[in-house]
């Protein structure tokens, strides 16, 4: 048996979605910028995303731009954003807890000349919006807050900050990094939240890999990052991915049917994995552990938790010996020696940083499979505390 | 293309006597080897030389990095052919070869003939003489010396000509599968890689032994061991790697004997393992990449407890090597990059603050009797429950 609960890494490819880029690779496989048939099948299909991701945002399908990714998507809101609001003023703000993602591309423009106000979190890992508020200067022209933070899956109040952002100065650009919100928190809409620019990855919500999206208010301006052929009007070079842009359509439609029930159902089981999870003793859990109403608490599909007295590593391994996938810290910060950004922010005690373990779950995990893991916990963490490496206790 | 042969020189193979021809076939065989995949190649003997003649197109730079990586090779010559043997065309071929490789740029060079080919209407002298003269009207910069040449141009008359002046070094050594076999303890480390490198170029064919401890180490761990076994293996030809799963065997130490000593303890049955295996499969010897004092288990007398475990030779060839040493050897043979892999193996994750450094051999076996029990049968598991893994050159 398999169980994964890496689904914050990345997620199973639905099989609607295959079929699609296959249709999109072997049969309509022609250049969307070319003149005949094939190219206009071709391009069919980008019309055809551009539409469904549209609808899930209450936006123009105009303001949709593809990309590589995720990453791709945040490094063009932030430096595209920032180089072409340069003469507003050089100064930009985000939080302590972003994903590399944000932060590199926030370094990088330090470095540039620009100015960047990092922050705090509190111990649910949320950010004050008096704070963001009281972050704002003349010259401030971008704040960047991620929707969903992706190591202990807490929500942003965003509606409260877009609130304080526009109130403070209308021209100043609202970033959201939704790359681990999008399809798990409610009435994420881009237009009643005041965000300008929002970032959104393929492969969190069962597309593939190599495709994203980055929604761009029409008035806002940003300068393109990749220039060649003026595809996709001149803000994203490159034939478009035609095969990943299907294959993204057809995920969001799947992910965004009957969602809101699907995120309920995602909060019940949680609530099950949290309240059994404690029961193993010696356990704390990161963030919050209740949901709350509207933009607040934790996302439904990400649980982090620390184990006292067993390495995150070891006990991941041990998982993976009975088929159970998760991550320690964040997957995608693992191989860095620096130890999970969001734990430290949160003031999670020291000794629990090398001890937590991400777990995350999609729409189709089962009360079975929370139950089957709850079961392996409860057999591997007291193996694992007899033999503390580094001496008997 | 230019060079269309490669004549090979060996040195010290060719002081063996009547063993001599096993040398040469089995450098014969590991040229084969390792030009397998850069084009065709027809490798022959000939009068104490062996020539590679390609017979398709190829990269030079790659060949002559494939034959790098042979030990038994001291120099490789980059040879030019002329087909027709006649005498203007092969002061023309000469001439020509001459202008690409020294261009206008003043020398001075000396000419060696030979005359396999014995219907050939000049001597050897003759040909040295006549095509230096050719060479010095061709290159008024050139000048002969006949002592102490920088260009030694070598004229070689067969039913072809060969010409080559040219000498690259080759990693000298002797070729593998000359000298027997032996069981390289394998760890992820710097160290073990450039063991094996070392004592393959003395001729002698690699097995390897890695210990996993899973779930303390990981499957990432492991493929880092396959990956260095892989990259000795362009060397070694072929490494037949024994994985075994070590992690009982650890936790029983860890329950029952002192945590000072569980490094030492846990390295005597890693000698016991990997000779076990050593003899099953006809190894001569174990080899391992201690180098006394560089850690805690590799003091003088942490290697006499380890030894004391194993009738079989442990071949340590780094053991007077500095870290730095070593660490050159591991980025000339290319592992380096793989070995500071960041994964952890079994030997850095139950580690006591304090090891023993001066361990006591007759308190060490004491403590093992606390094994006693089950150790038996956990050895026993452990080499039933391996995994055998061919890793071919990477």
């Amino acid at each position: 048996m398999e169980i994964y609960f890496d689904n914050a890494a990345t997620t199973r490819v639905y099989d609607g979605v295959c079929q699609v880029m296959v249709e999109a690779m072997q049969s309509n496989f022609g250049n969307p910028s070319s003149l005949h048939m094939k190219g206009v099948d071709a391009e069919r299909y980008i019309k055809n995303t551009r539409e469904i991701i549209a609808r899930t945002l209450k936006v123009d399908e105009k303001e949709i731009l593809f990309t590589s990714g995720g990453t791709e998507s945040n490094n063009m809101a932030l430096i595209g954003g920032a180089m072409a609001n340069q003469r507003a003023g050089k100064h930009l703000i985000t939080t302590r807890i972003e994903h590399a993602s944000v932060y590199n591309p926030m370094i990088w423009l330090e470095s540039q000349g620009f100015e960047v106000t990092y922050l705090p979190v509190d111990r649910q890992g949320c950010v004050d919006p008096e704070a963001v508020s009281a972050a704002i200067r003349p010259d401030t022209i971008l704040v960047s807050v991620m929707c969903v933070n992706n190591e202990i899956g807490t929500i942003q109040p965003l509606d409260e900050i877009g609130k304080r952002i526009k109130e403070a100065n209308p021209n100043i650009l609202f970033h959201v990094d939704a790359i681990q919100g999008y399809g798990k928190v409610k009435n994420l809409w881009p237009r009643k939240l005041n965000i300008d620019l929002l970032s959104v990855s393929g492969h969190k919500l069962h597309g593939p890999k190599g495709v994203g999206f980055l929604y761009v208010r029409d008035r806002a301006k940003v300068r393109p990052l990749i220039l060649g052929g003026g595809q996709q009007k001149d803000m994203r070079s490159g034939t478009e991915n035609v095969p990943g842009i299907a294959g993204l359509g057809e995920a969001v439609r799947e992910v965004f049917d009957r969602l809101p029930e699907k995120i309920d159902r995602l909060y019940e089981l949680r609530s099950d994995f949290i309240r059994q999870v404690t029961g193993i003793g010696g356990v704390q859990i990161n963030g919050w552990q209740e949901r709350q109403e509207g933009f607040r608490g934790p996302a439904p599909h990400i649980v982090s938790v620390s184990f006292a007295d067993v390495r995150a590593e070891v006990l991941l391994h041990a998982l993976e010996e009975k088929g159970i996938y998760v991550s320690s810290g964040s997957a995608c910060s693992s191989n860095h020696p620096a130890i999970s950004g969001t734990l430290k922010a949160i003031g999670v005690d020291k000794k629990y940083l090398d001890a937590t373990v991400r777990f995350s779950f999609c729409y189709d995990t089962t009360k079975e499979e929370i139950h089957e893991s709850i079961n392996a916990l409860e057999q591997i963490v007291p193996m694992l505390r007899r033999y503390t490496p580094g001496g008997r206790r | 293309m230019m060079f269309k042969a490669f004549l090979i020189k060996y040195g010290e193979i060719g002081l063996k006597g009547k063993n001599r021809y096993l040398f040469e076939d089995a450098l014969m065989r590991q040229i084969r080897f390792a030009l397998d995949g850069a084009g065709e190649f027809s490798v022959n003997k000939e009068q104490g030389r062996i020539f590679v003649d390609a017979l398709s197109d190829y990269d030079y730079d790659e060949v002559l990095e494939r034959l790098g990586r042979v030990f038994g090779i001291v120099a490789i010559c980059p040879v030019v052919e002329c087909e027709d043997n006649s005498w203007d065309s092969l002061t023309k071929v000469t001439g020509d070869y001459v202008a690409s490789v020294y261009g206008d740029k003043p020398f001075t060079f000396k000419v060696e003939s030979r005359r396999a080919d014995k219907r050939y209407p000049k001597k050897s002298m003759e040909i040295s003489a006549d095509m230096g003269e050719y060479l010095l009207d061709r290159f008024p910069q050139a000048t002969v010396d006949v002592h102490h040449p920088q260009v030694l141009l070598n004229i070689e008359i067969r039913e072809k000509t060969y010409i080559y002046s040219l000498s690259v070094p080759g990693p000298g050594g002797m070729p593998v599968g000359t000298n027997g076999k032996a069981m390289l303890l394998l760890s992820g480390g710097i160290d073990s890689p450039v063991a094996g490198y070392m004592i393959a170029k003395r001729g002698v064919r690699i097995d390897a032994v890695y210990f996993h401890a899973p779930p303390y180490t990981s499957e990432r761990a492991k493929q880092k061991v396959i990956d260095l076994a892989r990259i000795v293996a362009r060397y070694a030809g072929p490494i037949k790697l024994n994985i075994i799963n070590f992690t009982d065997i650890q936790l029983a130490i860890y329950e029952k004997c002192p945590h000072d000593e569980l490094t030492i303890i846990m390295r005597r049955y890693m000698m016991k393992i990997a000779e076990h295996i050593a003899k099953e499969d006809g190894c001569l010897g174990l080899i391992t990449g201690e180098s006394i004092g560089q850690v805690a288990s590799q003091t003088m007398q942490s290697l006499a407890a380890t030894n004391e475990v194993c009738t079989m030779p442990v071949y340590r060839p780094v053991i007077g090597f500095d870290k730095n040493d070593i660490v050159d050897i591991s980025q000339k043979i290319g592992a380096f990059e793989t070995s500071i892999l960041p994964f952890e193996d079994c030997c850095t994750i139950f580690v006591a603050k304090h090891p023993v450094t001066k361990p006591n051999i007759r308190a060490i076996q004491r403590s093992e009797h606390h094994l006693d029990d089950v150790i038996d049968g956990l050895m026993e598991t452990a080499l039933n429950t391996r995994e055998v893994l061919l890793c071919e050159p990477m």
